[in-house]
């Protein structure tokens, strides 16, 4: 329990369901996200991995508060943002200068009709951070300084940049209030291969220089495997493994995660014509009305009745290496 | 008669849009043998796409084929007229596109689209041509063709809509499969399962692919062949083995540096290419490449590269290769 009272960021049996229709007993749920707890050390990493659909980045809409939780509890820097059960939710404004987000796509995240300049200080107004004008433009001028640009950029408009451009602003935009923690939502994803780097390695840089901690959701493996000092994998709503990246990837102990791993096409033809991959059957299903159960089994090789009757349990298999299967100790 | 089943030979493309014109094949050569796999890699407007799209005619307005020969399985494409052409599309030459959601019609059955191509391109009646409709949804893996063939595309998954739209660029056994981006909209583990399908097929039926991506993981475990595109030049051409171990331009150096390795063991940092992708309105006057490129030269600025030959393969676009070789010749 140590560990956990130390820990920066505390996520505990996360829950986010959405209504999707139906009225009074009929009523359905997409259950996006169902019992998923991790934390966070202050100025670490955390990577959450999986398909699309799996809830990854509803968890970390959830915690910024972006939907409003249905169940579980978030301590932050040991205050409780919002704990669903004892019905606690505290005013997120002074948070949000502490917490912030870069969305996935650069090109829908801009306002057209806004300078970049106005994009970025936007929120040194909302929280008053600039006492005039002056000190407003030069920390917009820093800031986008931090990201690489300069400061010729304020005064133009999201069109006239590039999507690797683009995505900087949206980094400076949420580096502008200095926060602490920043929820990276697949930043990478809409950038070409190039350029992936250079957002990558500024991500790395800014962490050293301002201390920040990050929750990097990415469906791309290998990038999240750079950047992250653990990581978290998703399927249907539930976390499934959670350990230390370079664990998770040469030890995983789940069959999903086994499956994801080796599915990841390698820029190396020798290795690439060696490996094996673990193909899945099937599709994911509706997260409206998953299995009963462990919700991986329909595709899982090694599910039995037990699978179908019983939900795994997450529990710690290794030191620090987690995961939610009936079957680990088999599989090994 | 040419030895190849495509044979594309200096070909000029241009977009003549409001803001100028934009040369988005500027001298690009690409040729395949029967049942050989090319993969095109580039960033986004490199031209990978426009190339692949002149070949089965379906170039879009403003474009214009101003120069070049593109020879393709007896036909001289830029010489077909469009009566011609829609004889061949589909039937000789088929495409798979990007983005199954939009690539399918919505207001149409599975069943009616596959036996579409099947009735255009043979003479089978409505019956046979249904037979031949659930032939090819078992040959790509859907199980229940007899309840699919009924469906509409909204009632299949991402992987089950890719599938279909393998079935029918299949339907006429074409000698060519285009597959632009086929997997990029699908994630990790129904990837893997449509590039196994890809792959299996082409075994099966003998066609030959060119699968455009800007993936390098994809193209080292599928081709044989790879061209790398670079604002409308085919900068770099080679056997996979010669790309991924023996690369020569700076720019496919640089791309394959840039990658993070999922089997990296210690944290290494990425090294990216810098500067941003080339603004095609205004391309440099020498070499696209030069303004991101670390070893520069004086002359790369004011003039295109030539060809350098480094075997009857292998080739690059680039003048540090061109002085490089010509002081070996010099030395021997």
């Amino acid at each position: 329990m140590s560990e956990k009272q130390n820990s920066f960021i505390q996520v505990e049996h996360l829950q986010q369901y959405f209504p999707a229709g139906g009225f009074g007993k009929n009523k359905k749920y997409i259950q996006a996200v169902d019992d998923v707890s991790f934390t966070i050390g202050r100025g670490e990493t955390l990577g959450l991995v999986g398909e699309s659909g799996c809830g990854k980045t509803t968890t970390g809409r959830t915690l910024l508060r972006l939907y409003e939780p249905t169940g579980g509890r978030f301590v932050y820097d040991n205050e409780v943002i919002f704990d669903v059960e004892k019905k606690q939710f505290v005013d997120m404004l002074p948070y949000r200068k502490r917490m912030q987000i870069v969305f996935q796509d650069p090109y829908a995240s801009l306002d057209p009709r806004m300078t970049v300049g106005d994009i970025v200080g936007e929120a040194i107004d909302v929280h008053k951070m600039a006492a005039n004008k002056q000190e407003r433009y030069d920390i917009i001028i820093e800031m986008l300084r931090r990201v690489g640009l300069n400061s010729e950029h304020a005064n133009r408009y999201p069109h006239e940049f590039s999507g690797g451009q683009r995505q900087r602003v949206g980094i400076a935009r949420a580096l502008a209030v200095r926060p602490e923690f920043i929820v990276c939502d697949e930043p990478i994803s809409a950038l070409d291969v190039s350029i992936q780097a250079q957002v990558i390695n500024m991500f790395e840089d800014l962490q050293e220089e301002m201390g920040l901690t990050y929750l990097f959701i990415a469906h791309d493996l290998s990038a999240v495997k750079h950047i992250s000092n653990r990581i978290g994998v998703m399927y249907l709503g539930r976390m499934v493994e959670l350990a230390d990246s370079y664990e998770l990837i040469t030890r995983p102990l789940h069959p999903y995660t086994k499956s994801l791993i080796s599915a990841i096409p390698i820029a190396d033809p020798k290795i690439a014509k060696e490996s094996k991959r673990i193909a899945l059957q099937g599709d994911v299903p509706s997260p409206l009305n998953p299995p009963s159960g462990c919700r991986f089994r329909t595709r899982c090789p090694y599910a039995d009745e037990r699978c179908a009757h019983e939900a795994p349990v997450w529990r710690e298999v290794d030191r620090g290496h987690f995961s939610a299967c009936h079957h680990i100790d088999r599989l090994e | 008669m040419s030895e190849y089943l495509v044979d594309i030979k200096n070909e000029r493309l241009s977009f003549f849009t409001p803001a100028g014109e934009v040369k988005a094949l500027n001298d690009v050569s690409i040729h395949l043998r029967e049942g050989e796999v090319l993969g095109i890699v580039g960033e986004s407007g490199s031209g990978k796409s426009v190339t692949a799209y002149s070949l089965m005619g379906l170039t879009a307005y403003p474009g214009k084929l101003i120069g070049g020969s593109l020879y393709f399985n007896g036909h001289q494409v830029e010489e077909m007229t469009d009566k011609e052409m829609r004889k061949i599309r589909g039937n000789e030459i088929s495409i798979i596109f990007q983005d199954p959601m939009t690539s399918l019609n919505p207001v149409y059955t599975i069943g009616n689209q596959i036996m579409e191509a099947v009735l255009l391109h043979t003479d089978k009646t409505k019956a046979q041509a249904r037979d031949r409709a659930k032939e090819l949804l078992e040959l790509v893996g859907i199980n229940e063709p007899e309840k699919r063939l009924r469906q509409y595309p909204h009632e299949l998954s991402g992987g089950m809509r890719q599938r279909v739209m393998i079935a029918i660029a299949l339907a006429c056994e074409p000698k060519l499969l285009i597959a632009d981006e086929p997997t990029t909209a699908l994630d990790v583990t129904i990837q893997a399962q449509i590039l196994e399908l890809m792959m299996e097929l082409k075994d099966k039926l003998g066609m030959a692919i060119i699968m455009i991506t800007h993936d390098l993981g994809v193209v080292a475990s599928m081709c044989e062949r790879i061209a790398v595109m670079y604002a409308g030049k085919v900068i770099e051409y080679g056997t996979t083995e010669d790309i991924f171990y023996n690369p020569k331009h700076q720019y496919t150096k640089g791309l394959i540096r840039s990658i993070p390795r999922i089997d990296a063991k210690v944290h290494e940092r990425l090294i990216p290419i810098e500067g941003t992708p080339v603004d095609m309105l205004n391309p440099p006057k020498g070499c696209p490449f030069a303004p991101r490129c670390e070893a520069c030269m004086k002359i790369c600025l004011r003039e295109m590269p030539p060809v350098t030959n480094f075997d009857r393969v292998h080739y690059t676009q680039c003048w540090l290769n061109q002085k490089e070789e010509m002081e070996k010749g010099a030395a021997k």
